[in-house]
């Protein structure tokens, strides 16, 4: 993995082992590099330490080599070659089914066709052994696979799903062929082969594999499309000249040109034009975004309309989009709490399953009818080969793989599978009003000034004083000031008062900028002969507007009201997570009012206001105590011990421009709605998850008793185990099956 | 009957001894790498040991085209990365406090077992 002090370089032109002392050497001489070591078979070298990527490209060009990063692209190189494997996989694995069913079907049609599957006279035992040299070139051609691996796993003192098909197909042949070489060594009636049932079992199970690995191709595609976003090319302009390069080539800083219709290659800040640029490949937002200089945009997202020229800020592994990749892959390799017990289970499976094939055969052979050593033979076989720990394995990972793609689809990144699994249980919600449930983009909406002050005073003063805040609410009294244009003054001795307001010193003026709680301190009137102010600040925030309370020298001067617009779609995500049972609560340090103004407009009950930033995890702990299983949604920057104190966090994104490592669960777009999509997403997953689980639980629960031969003293039953090793091939491919219905998931739709 | 029974339960015995009693000899790291080969549904060397609170570089090489070898998960450390085929993978493990840590496939049928101490 490439971090900030190892970089990963492909080296290409390098044609002899002794190529690797002078890449090293050549890499070893670049100012900043530590270690610089190259592996030849990959033709690629790892160097640490704290030199640029260009002069490492440099110095191996200057060697007689070309070098490009290893980047992102090896996911779409990962991608074409693993599918170019499998699909051979999947060819040699038909290619086995159909020659051990060749021989399989018609054997089993003959013995269900009423033709004897016994030896009795020489001609019969002629003819079985050579059926029998048969199915053992079966064996060896179309299930040495499985034979290969038991006997390395037996070696190494481990059993897995080969042992047990070995174990099973084996012994069916070699009693086979003990009846065929040496009849009398069976009772009469136990002179029976099953020929026809090891060739059967390995085609099936063959077919069951390759059916297999084509479903699990398709549990990959969200995978596959988000490796896709990545263009190949990109236009630099190097030397006043543009030039297409191959996307690897492309280094920090470069200039970009990006022309309508085309990808954005890597990431970049715009310096030239403007555009609007098509994110909902990554946001699942659906507006293009406009793009004017200054502005970010990131790699895999489509330029729609003009023309633009960007500065190259993330290439290789650090643009967003790889970045994501990164992320989707890790969390989709990850298992939730809820595969912990079939972990256990699979671990101690295989022997398991074969004491109960052993005990299986001594019960027929003790207490069976005659023939008791065919039927302890068809038995321990049966057992054997019906038992399939693959599925239970298999239950939980296929459909953690697609839900988390899924997931991917519509802008919701999961961290991993414990994330999605408590996300499917939250009771609680808690949203944070400034830039989740509104745009936290404030603007001034009202001046309110007493008797003896001047509004452009007022906005001056209170806008250089709150200069220096990257507060939403400070953000917009500057925007407003600017936009009157406003000159701003030096500030002094500046403090600010937790969870009240500011207080400063400019050009000798006391100022006090802040809530009734901060003036009351201070012993200042908010009333005059004419005005009640606190009166007026109330009105202010029933209208869903932030009041704030100004002072010049500890006299009352103004009320600024400052309102952070309601986002388009909140009323109706907040509908959606109330529809679902979920109990929503806002959370703000705004005044009582103002957070009753806004809960009342989006359809909250249930609200905590003047709550301070540090106080926010007490109110996550507070819902936890009630039994409330809690989600927290907030900026993923300011909320970060909340985030980390609910059972789940969710970092609302602005765009593409996120901390996706600053959450449980990141939403790439703005909307509310990315909360309730990922909610839906995780029940219908953990759903998906248990019905695989109860399958493969009720399958080999059911399935291993019913090949020993349970049913047989009541009603006669004994399984044959060809149908049990068509049950074993088709259990798991049910399993990857029934986690491709997630794919069909709309969670829109919910 | 009586050495049917016997031979049985001693096969039993044997089932229990081999795969969970017995304990295998582990290979030693040596120069700080490993090359664990995927193949036949095993992994080679299957048990390995690593010096305690040290950061060591494992490489897997996969020459095993069935999906099951795709992926290697060390779960207690929360690693879980995808085998390309026929290519050196390597996995850097953080230091670790002595103990036993299993690896395995996504379904454990390929086991192995990293003994820390």
């Amino acid at each position: 993995m490439s971090t900030s002090d190892s970089k990963e370089l492909t080296i290409e032109g390098a044609g002899c082992a002794s190529c690797v002392g002078k890449i090293e050497g050549a890499l070893n001489k670049v100012p900043g590099v530590t270690h610089a070591e190259m592996n030849f078979a990959q033709r690629s070298v790892t160097v640490n330490g704290s030199a640029n990527t260009e002069a490492l490209i440099k110095a191996v060009e200057q060697a007689g080599y070309n070098a490009n990063v290893n980047m992102a692209e090896s996911d779409d190189e990962a991608l074409k070659e693993k599918e170019k494997a499998d699909f051979a996989y999947y060819k040699k694995l038909m290619r086995d089914m159909a020659i051990a069913l060749a021989l399989g079907i018609p054997l089993m049609a003959y013995g269900l066709l009423g033709g004897a599957m016994t030896v009795s006279t020489t001609s019969e035992q002629i003819a079985w052994l050579i059926v029998g040299l048969l199915t053992l070139s079966v064996m060896i051609f179309s299930g040495k696979h499985f034979y290969v691996g038991a006997w390395k796993s037996f070696t190494n003192h481990f059993a897995n799903m080969d042992t047990l098909i070995a174990l099973g197909t084996g012994s069916a042949w070699l009693y086979s062929m003990v009846v065929v070489l040496i009849p009398e060594a069976a009772p009469e009636m136990a002179r029976h082969v099953y020929f026809e049932a090891t060739a059967m079992i390995i085609g099936l199970i063959n077919l069951g594999l390759a059916l297999e690995l084509k479903a699990r191709g398709r549990t990959s595609e969200a995978i596959k499309r988000l490796v896709g976003l990545q263009p190949k090319t990109a236009r630099v302009i190097r030397d006043k000249q543009e030039l297409d390069i191959a996307i690897e080539q492309v280094l920090l800083n470069d200039w970009v040109r990006v022309r309508p219709g085309e990808k954005v290659p890597v990431d970049g800040k715009v310096i030239e034009g403007h555009t609007a640029i098509d994110e909902s490949m990554l946001t699942g937002e659906p507006m293009p975004v406009e793009k004017v200089e200054g502005d970010t945009i990131v790699a895999g997202t489509i330029n729609k309309t003009g023309s633009i020229i960007f500065k190259a800020t993330r290439v290789g592994k650090d643009t967003a989009l790889a970045q994501i990749i990164g992320m989707v892959k890790r969390a989709q390799n990850s298992k939730p709490p809820i595969a912990r017990l079939a972990d256990v289970i699979a671990a101690y499976f295989v022997p398991v399953v074969m004491i109960i094939a052993v005990t299986s055969a001594l019960a027929w052979l003790n207490f069976g009818p005659d023939p008791a050593i065919a039927f302890a033979m068809v038995s321990a076989t049966t057992v054997l080969i019906i038992a399939c720990p693959c599925a239970l394995g298999l239950a939980t990972p296929m459909s953690v793989m697609v839900g988390i793609g899924k997931a991917a689809e519509a802008g919701v990144l999961i961290r991993n599978g414990e994330a999605l699994q408590t996300a499917s249980k939250i009771t609680a919600m808690i949203l944070d009003k400034t830039g989740t449930i509104t745009l936290g983009a404030p603007k001034v909406t009202d001046l309110v000034v007493a008797n003896g002050f001047s509004g452009s005073e007022v906005m001056q003063l209170t806008a250089s004083l709150e200069s220096g805040s990257e507060h939403p609410l400070a953000l917009a009294i500057v925007e407003s000031a600017q936009e009157q244009g406003v000159e701003l003054s030096n500030v002094n001795q500046f403090k600010a008062i937790a969870g009240q307001g500011v207080e400063a010193e400019i050009e000798g003026k006391k100022l006090l900028f802040g809530n009734e709680k901060l003036m009351q301190e201070r012993g200042i009137s908010l009333a005059d002969d004419m005005t009640d102010y606190v009166a007026t600040a109330q009105q202010l925030a029933s209208e869903a507007k932030t009041p704030m309370y100004f002072a010049i020298d500890n006299q009352f001067a103004a009320i600024i009201a400052v309102a952070d617009p309601i986002k388009e779609d909140s009323i109706a995500a907040i509908k959606r997570l109330q529809k679902k049972g979920i109990r929503v609560v806002m959370l703000t340090g705004d005044n009582r009012d103002t957070a009753k103004a806004v809960a009342d407009k989006v359809g909250i009950t249930e609200f905590f206001a003047e709550v301070l930033p540090e106080e926010k995890s007490q109110k996550v702990q507070a819902l936890q105590k009630e039994g409330e299983i809690v989600g927290m949604t907030g900026d993923g920057i300011n909320d970060a011990p909340a985030l980390a104190m609910a059972n789940v966090g969710f970092a609302i994104g602005t765009g593409t421009d996120v901390a996706i490592e600053s959450a449980d669960i990141t939403l790439m777009r703005g909307s509310l709605h990315g909360l309730a999509d990922a909610i839906a997403v995780s029940k219908a997953t953990l759903r998906n998850i248990k019905q695989n689980l109860f399958g493969a639980f009720v399958y080999n629960v059911a399935g291993i008793p019913f090949a020993a031969g349970v049913l047989y003293p009541f009603f006669g039953l004994l399984l044959s185990p060809v149908i049990a090793g068509a049950a074993m091939a088709f259990s798991s491919l049910t399993v990857v099956t029934n986690a491709n219905r997630l794919r069909f998931f709309k969670a829109h739709k919910d | 009957m009586l050495i049917i029974n016997s031979a049985g339960l001693l096969l039993i015995a044997l089932i229990v001894w081999w795969f969970w009693l017995y304990k295998p000899k582990a290979a030693q790291l040596e120069n700080n790498d490993f090359i664990i080969v995927v193949e036949n549904g095993t992994y080679t060397p299957s048990r390995i040991i690593l010096p305690a609170n040290e950061s060591v570089t494992l490489q897997f090489l996969r020459k095993d085209a069935s999906p099951c070898a795709e992926m290697v998960l060390i779960p207690d450390l929360q690693i879980s990365e995808t085998l390309p085929m026929n290519k050196l993978k390597k996995i850097q493990l953080p230091a670790i406090a002595p103990g036993e840590y299993d690896f395995h496939c996504q379904m454990q049928m390929y086991r192995g077992k990293i003994k820390v101490e």
